[in-house]
């Protein structure tokens, strides 16, 4: 279960005039809460604190003021390496822009969050491939190099990686960014998939409607603040 | 992250810039190479010259006419040429020193000598019995001067290997045959065994003969050049130098050693003077081969400061999936050991290739030492270490937001 109890994130930037720092404030008392199991959408225009949002989310920055409580755990003023340790168990990402490896194979790709949490090496090859097979990459495509791969694929293979450490929250960031709209409904029904059969716990942000309206509940946000909830 | 994940990640990420890799490893080659072959002519013509010191002869003093010198510094202060040391002198030395082994005058001068035909220019040392055993000396065929033929002044003759060659041919018997030096006949009785050895001072080019024979009929001098003084053991050379010259000062009927006309010197000065010289100039060669060494580590860290910039974006993800600061660092780290690993190992290879050519090519005696392969690899070792760290760090500090949308 993930808890945003007023969360706020300030940062301070110098001025180019007077040499003073000045302070923008990109969230603003935020608080909502996601179920376990739920499939959210966080939606809102560009430059509305929903990146910020997501980095909190995704335990890769921490709030100013506020507590986050991520799988009952409260990551708001946690050091680099327990976030490393939180992003690590709990989060798997999904970016716009897949980051893969560009030299490594799909199966490869998915098993590097596995080299970082100590598991052995027989049984990486088969969680990663149990990965795959539910974000619904074909067997035959497991041992291309990730840059031989369509979009499509290889969005699929980011999925499968951040499926493969079984996290509590996989968070996804403009997953249909870079994908034309064929693909990326496969894409969006491939997170559909996750959520209904195996129960995953999903964040979506973009900023597209459409792309919204696949979640369950889409939380809108503007200029900081959470304007209203809809289901 | 296991080891063999990291090796994994090394190897893959080195091969994908195998150009890079390879021209950046080059550098380290190149610097550890030339160290190794620096160290190696260094060390090999120290042991040239000691093993040439050595081959005079072990525990000898060696006593000169002229004033007393300071090692390396021939400053005879105006006495020189002056020829102070008698036979007597030598007899002297050998009866009232008790710790000398054996004593050997000697007289030499160089002289052209002649055989059948065959003609060369070659040293001629005047000396009795005791030299073969004082100065290392055997005898290869035939046999040395006696005591006999020292007193009777017989014109005998006895020929290092070189001479012989020149004179006669390599493996001609000239014992019984006769030469001529300075028109003189002499009877050949012996040839000395091949020391080895060349250029600073060369024993193979030598004519031995009677000490007297010398004096009376080449020299017309009743003095001596050198007395070599052996010591019954290293440890007392230093005691004997001194009876050296207590002997010779009354001999001699002087009173204030520092006029003393004849100078002593001992051979492990000798040793330490020249090997002084040659770890100098193993020092300076060395060093001028360790900068190159520093150069190819500057390319190291710049390669891997060129490699961390393009893959912001991998450390970004790779920070974002959990990776810690020290996982990332010692990725980074473990990269730049590598590549200076693999060009130490390279370097050595080179290293001895390159003395093995000097040695063969120029011929100049070359050492490869264990230490200096070892240093070698703990040298490149420390060079990833050093110049990786900036890089690594560099690295492992990077925000994983801002690296994740770096463009």
């Amino acid at each position: 279960m993930i808890e945003c109890k007023h969360i706020s994130k300030i940062y301070k930037s110098p001025s180019v005039e007077s040499g003073q720092s000045i302070e923008t404030s990109a969230l603003k008392d935020v608080s909502f809460k996601v179920a376990n199991g739920e499939f959210v959408a966080i939606m809102g225009p560009s430059g509305s604190g929903k990146s910020t949002l997501m980095h909190i989310l995704g335990a890769l920055d921490t709030p100013s003021k506020g507590e986050y409580l991520l799988d009952g755990q409260n990551v708001s003023n946690l050091s680099d390496d327990d976030l490393a340790d939180i992003r690590k168990n709990k989060i798997g990402f999904v970016f716009q822009s897949f980051n893969l490896l560009p030299r490594a194979t799909a199966l490869r790709n998915v098993t590097l969050p596995l080299v970082y949490s100590d598991t052995k090496k027989e049984e990486r090859e088969k969680k990663a491939k149990e990965a795959l097979l539910s974000s619904g990459l074909d067997e035959a495509h497991f041992n291309h190099l990730s840059n031989q791969l369509s979009g499509g694929q290889m969005q699929r293979v980011a999925i499968a990686r951040a499926l493969v450490n079984n996290p509590a929250l996989i968070l996804a960031d403009e997953p249909t960014g870079n994908l034309d709209s064929k693909t990326g409904e496969i894409v969006l029904a491939t997170f559909k998939k996750l959520n209904k059969i195996q129960g995953r716990t999903i964040i979506l942000i973009t900023h597209e409607k459409e792309v919204a309206q696949h979640a369950n509940r889409i939380i809108h946000i503007k200029d900081g603040q959470i304007e209203n909830s809809s289901t | 992250m296991t080891i063999s994940d990291l090796i994994h990640e090394t190897y893959s990420a080195l091969v994908a810039n195998k150009v890079r890799s390879g021209l950046t490893v080059l550098g380290i080659v190149i610097g550890i190479g030339s160290v190794i072959a620096m160290i190696a002519i260094g060390q090999g013509s120290q042991q040239t010259i000691q093993d040439n010191i050595e081959s005079l002869g072990s525990n000898l003093i060696l006593v000169m006419p002229g004033a007393q010198r300071g090692i390396g510094m021939q400053i005879s202060q105006g006495r020189g040429s002056s020829q102070t040391l008698t036979i007597e002198d030598a007899l002297a030395v050998s009866q009232e020193a008790s710790l000398a082994n054996g004593v050997a005058p000697e007289l030499s001068g160089r002289y052209q000598v002649t055989a059948k035909g065959t003609n060369t220019n070659t040293s001629v040392i005047g000396t009795t019995s005791a030299y073969p055993l004082i100065r290392n000396v055997q005898i290869f065929d035939g046999s040395f001067i006696t005591d006999q033929q020292i007193t009777s002044k017989s014109k005998v003759a006895v020929l290092g290997p070189t001479v012989r060659d020149d004179l006669f041919s390599a493996d001609s018997d000239p014992i019984g045959q006769s030469i001529r030096i300075k028109n003189i006949e002499f009877k050949v009785i012996g040839v000395t065994k091949a020391k080895g050895g060349s250029g600073f001072s060369n024993q193979d080019d030598t004519i031995f003969i009677p000490i007297t024979t010398n004096q009376q009929f080449l020299a017309g001098s009743d003095r001596v050049s050198t007395i070599s003084v052996q010591a019954k053991e290293q440890k007392s050379m230093a005691q004997l130098q001194e009876q050296i010259t207590e002997i010779l000062l009354v001999r001699h009927n002087i009173s204030d050693p520092s006029l003393a006309d004849f100078s002593t010197l001992n051979q492990t000065d000798i040793v330490s003077a020249a090997s002084s010289v040659t770890k100098t100039f193993t020092i300076l060669l060395g060093s001028v081969a360790a900068i190159s060494l520093i150069v190819g580590g500057i390319g190291i860290m710049n390669m891997m400061l060129t490699t961390v910039t393009e893959r912001t974006r991998e450390i970004g993800l790779r920070k974002a999936i959990g990776a810690k600061k020290k996982d990332v660092n010692l990725q980074f780290l473990t990269e730049a050991v590598a590549l200076t690993f693999l060009g130490g190992i390279i370097g050595i290879i080179m290293g001895w290739l390159i003395s093995f050519g000097v040695h063969y090519f120029a011929d100049i005696a070359t050492k490869v030492s264990v230490t200096s392969i070892l240093l070698a690899f703990g040298v490149s070792g420390s060079i990833g270490v050093l110049f990786g760290y900036y890089p690594a760090k560099r690295a492992s500090g990077l925000n994983p937001i801002e690296a994740l949308r770096y463009e």
